[in-house]
């Protein structure tokens, strides 16, 4: 009797469980939604990021919105799979012989989602509109070259003053305050693509939401907030045949264990971020694709305050950063340990040459010079006064809450207190906090990265000119200023390019900071999806992707 | 009773306007904005936008004319999270997603929790109250996300038989909602089975036995009508929580839920999405506390609910 009530009772237990999970389990008829239906359809699943902050082209400062507007929209000109800045929605262009005024015919066959054709006045409306003060733009300064630009950003002139005209429906006139080397690639970047005035003023800032017209490739069909966005081929792009996927579906997820999962069961066949733990794992097993991207890690030093207003004392601590440790051992994402603060990926005078190739290394980065930079570091604090880093006060190094830069403050940490003998703390603060202390100078030495914003050095250089509103280390070098200044306003590539690698021997022998690495981006994709390409500014493109049996 | 909850829903209400006062302040407090980013945008750039949202008034007059939008539903628009959408259309997209996951999750919990406390309580002692014990003490300490988690790695990775991304066929409710409700599931079969066998001591119930009731009749009739009220206590903040979307399930299952906006929305100091949130999960608690009372009430026609009141 007590057998048979045990085993009744364990009999019971196991029902339980089995009932429990069998509302899990017994569905294994449904499949999940394959990546690739029948040939005819041919439906891509992907994820990207989660919710994007907005599609507006310009109002968008964010990667994974700019390749959603990349997806739904067309500038003047684009950036071909070969990765060359090649005319769009213009026919063709031309510059006349100062180099200051860009006409661009645009194409006969260009129409918006809703069949209207695209004219001249859309592209000057929406070039307005980026700068006009109401707007509220965080990135109108990409086409602060244009005549009357900073003028009307600064709420001294009328938009309607910016040096953009429409000759005709066909013609659009740029008029620039000095010939700029990198305008092509401002006419290919989503915040000086065309929008509709109309749609805009009748649904102002709800647009994106309620009447998303746009003219390029795909249209958004379908936006279930949080959870996905579906873009499917627009009928009235000049392009469409030679598009691929007859959808796009953008996943919107934010957890890369998540994502994860759903690459490794088929569900999406394109992650573009992975688990920072599962990095090595994955390399060894050779899916994860990982690509030079434009920009730079560095710890940043508050120039203003003792004891870093001592470029002796910078220099030290930039020296025993151990950066292929860091690299090697901590980010494991294939980093480049920096040895300058212009990453690679940049052109040089000639297109085909690297700038920070030709520029060179400013210190080594080899291991087996790594003891030697840590000798001349202790000189150089013995010098700043603080032999064995004795009465060095106690320093902070602060950084934005998050397990990666946790483990390389960690490091940081470990290497200046064991190299130098001086006492670190470090602290984090939540990414808004923390922008806001590093942005008011309350902070000792600061994390800090840079993303390129268009392929010229100058993007990472004009930072750190005195007053500069993104220079956080408070930095201030008359000659740094005056290279810089002579740089935007010149139209010699040659000199140009001269004058930049001057102005990083000055900023690395000041070392207001220290590099660490350059970045890499991430991302898994299925190994049969072909025809993907990305850009160096990290931006992804799907729409001429094919899926192979 | 007409009177005590009339009585109750205007406290609820100077509940809800404390908190939105309280937060607002907090919020204010916390160093950073919504605008701020590692480019940062100029001044004139930040001004204008301060100037759009408001944000360049005194933040007693920011509350003020907060209040008053509010009290006409107007909660504001997004700052930054789904910048320029109204909060309202956020909330009332995102919360039915919640809710019918969380609905789910707490009819299963208590469905299956109340009725393996019941069994415990039967078994008391017995091996089938022991190995229920086990079990249910099991599902309270793992914690959701790793259950959500090797869920996920089985049923989506290895054996591939449920969909691993969002909401779309009801085989994709089946695990965000037992990950959900395992835990409540447990802890309400937990509160049943020791309220049920403090009610099982009790006179009436050895009347009952006496008059010669059958077993299965005197728990689940007269017994679990009383050991009913601390589980109904548990319910009406869980109910609110759960409703309102669980952070970690719609984490991990890419479920666009509203769970994910508070932590979301404070990270980004959105501050409208922030208010909105608080004050919506505020409402809900409120409600979901005072249904528990009236509840009382009806499964203990003892309780006087004016009786404490006046």
């Amino acid at each position: 009797m007590k057998k048979n009530r045990k085993l009744l009772a364990l009999a019971l237990a196991l029902g339980l469980m089995v009932s429990l999970l069998a509302g899990c389990g017994t569905q294994t008829a449904a499949t999940p939604t394959p990546t690739a239906a029948a040939p005819e359809a041919f439906n891509l699943n992907v994820c990207i990021a989660s919710e994007p902050n907005t599609i507006d082209p310009q109002l968008n400062t964010a990667v994974d919105g700019a390749t959603l507007i990349n997806h739904a929209f067309e500038g003047l000109m684009k950036l071909d799979s070969e990765g060359e800045i090649v005319p769009a929605q213009a026919a063709s262009y031309s510059v006349d012989d100062t180099g200051t005024v860009y006409t661009f015919t645009l194409r006969d066959d260009i129409k918006w989602s809703d069949g209207e054709p695209v004219k001249a006045s859309d592209f000057v409306y929406a070039w307005q509109r980026l700068v006009d003060p109401a707007t509220a733009s965080e990135y109108n300064y990409m086409i602060d070259m244009v005549v009357n630009a900073n003028e009307i950003m600064a709420g001294e002139k009328d938009p309607s003053e910016l040096g953009i005209v429409a000759k005709d429906d066909k013609t659009v006139e740029i008029t620039l305050n000095n010939p700029t080397a990198y305008f092509l690639e401002i006419a290919a970047f989503p915040a000086t693509y065309p929008v509709r005035k109309d749609v805009i003023d009748a649904k102002g800032d709800q647009w994106t939401f309620e009447d998303y017209v746009c003219n390029g490739p795909y249209v958004l069909t379908d936006w279930s907030h949080n959870e996905y966005m579906l873009y499917s081929k627009n009928p009235e792009y000049y392009g469409v045949d030679s598009l691929g996927p007859d959808t796009i579906k953008f996943y919107l997820m934010d957890d890369t264990n998540a994502m994860l999962a759903a690459f490794n069961s088929g569900e999406l066949a394109f992650i573009d971020d992975v688990p920072t733990n599962e990095i090595p794992a994955l390399k060894e097993a050779g899916t994860l694709t990982i690509e030079g991207q434009m920009g730079t890690y560095f710890v940043c030093f508050n120039t203003e305050k003792a004891p870093f207003d001592d470029a002796r004392v910078r220099k030290a601590f930039s020296l025993v950063i151990d950066r292929n440790y860091i690299v090697d051992q901590v980010a494991q994402g294939g980093q480049i340990p920096a040895s300058a603060y212009v990453p690679t990926g940049l052109s040089d005078v000639s297109p085909t040459d690297d700038f920070r190739a030709v520029g060179g290394d400013y210190y080594s980065v080899k291991t087996e010079d790594y003891e030697a930079n840590c000798e001349q570091a202790r000189q150089l604090l013995s010098e700043a006064g603080y032999p064995d880093g004795k009465s060095f006060p106690a320093v902070e190094y602060m950084y934005n809450t998050s397990e990666g830069h946790k483990a390389i403050a960690e490091a940081l940490q470990n290497m200046w207190q064991t190299e130098l003998g001086v006492t670190v703390t470090i602290t984090n603060q939540d990414w808004a906090a923390f922008i806001d202390t590093r942005h008011n100078g309350d902070f000792q030495i600061a994390r800090h990265g840079w993303l390129a914003d268009y392929n010229d050095p100058i993007s990472f250089l004009d930072m750190w000119v005195t007053g500069g509103g993104n220079n956080d280390a408070n930095y201030s070098n008359a000659d740094y200023d005056a290279l810089i200044s002579a740089v935007k306003t010149s139209s010699d590539r040659t000199e140009r390019i001269t004058k930049m690698h001057e102005a990083e021997d000055i900023l690395m022998a000041d070392m207001p900071v220290a590099p660490i690495y350059f970045y890499t981006d991430l991302y898994m994709i299925n190994p049969n999806l072909q025809g993907f390409y990305s850009s160096p500014l990290g931006y992804k493109y799907f729409m001429y992707t094919s899926m192979a049996a | 009773m007409v009177k005590y909850i009339l009585k109750r829903i205007l406290m609820a209400a100077v509940t809800v306007l404390l908190i939105a006062c309280i937060t607002f302040g907090l919020m204010n407090m916390v160093p950073g904005g919504p605008f701020l980013s590692e480019k940062a945008p100029s001044q004139a750039v930040l001004d204008a936008l301060n100037e759009k949202y408001g944000l360049d008034q005194p933040v007693i007059v920011q509350l003020k004319n907060y209040l008053i939008h509010a009290a006409q539903g107007d909660f504001g628009v997004s700052f930054k999270m789904q910048k320029n959408r109204p909060v309202t259309t956020i909330i009332s997209e995102l919360f039915p997603i919640s809710a019918k996951v969380g609905a789910i999750a707490l009819v299963f919990a208590v469905l299956i929790g109340v009725p393996i406390g019941c069994i415990e309580a039967y078994f008391r002692g017995k091996a089938v109250d022991n190995a229920l014990t086990v079990i249910s003490t099991i599902g309270i300490a793992i914690p959701t996300f790793v259950v959500a988690t090797m869920l996920l790695i089985l049923f989506g990775v290895v054996w591939k038989v449920l969909p691993t991304v969002g909401l779309t066929t009801w085989q994709s409710y089946l695990m965000p909602c037992f990950s959900l409700g395992l835990y409540p599931m447990c802890y309400v079969a937990r509160l049943t089975r020791s309220s049920m066998l403090d009610a099982i001591g009790q006179d009436y119930i050895k009347t009952a036995r006496a008059k010669g009731l059958p077993t299965n009749r005197i728990i689940f009739k007269h017994a679990l009508r009383n050991s009913l009220i601390p589980v109904i206590t548990y319910l009406g903040p869980l109910t609110a929580y759960i409703l309102t979307g669980g952070f970690v399930v719609e984490k991990v299952f890419s479920i666009g839920g509203l769970g994910r906006y508070f932590i979301q929305s404070l990270l980004n100091r959105d501050y409208p999405l922030i208010m909105g949130t608080t004050i919506f999960l505020a409402i809900i608690i409120v409600t979901m506390n005072l249904i528990v009372d009236i509840l009382y009430k009806v499964v203990d026609p003892r309780i006087n609910l004016t009786k404490g009141v006046d």
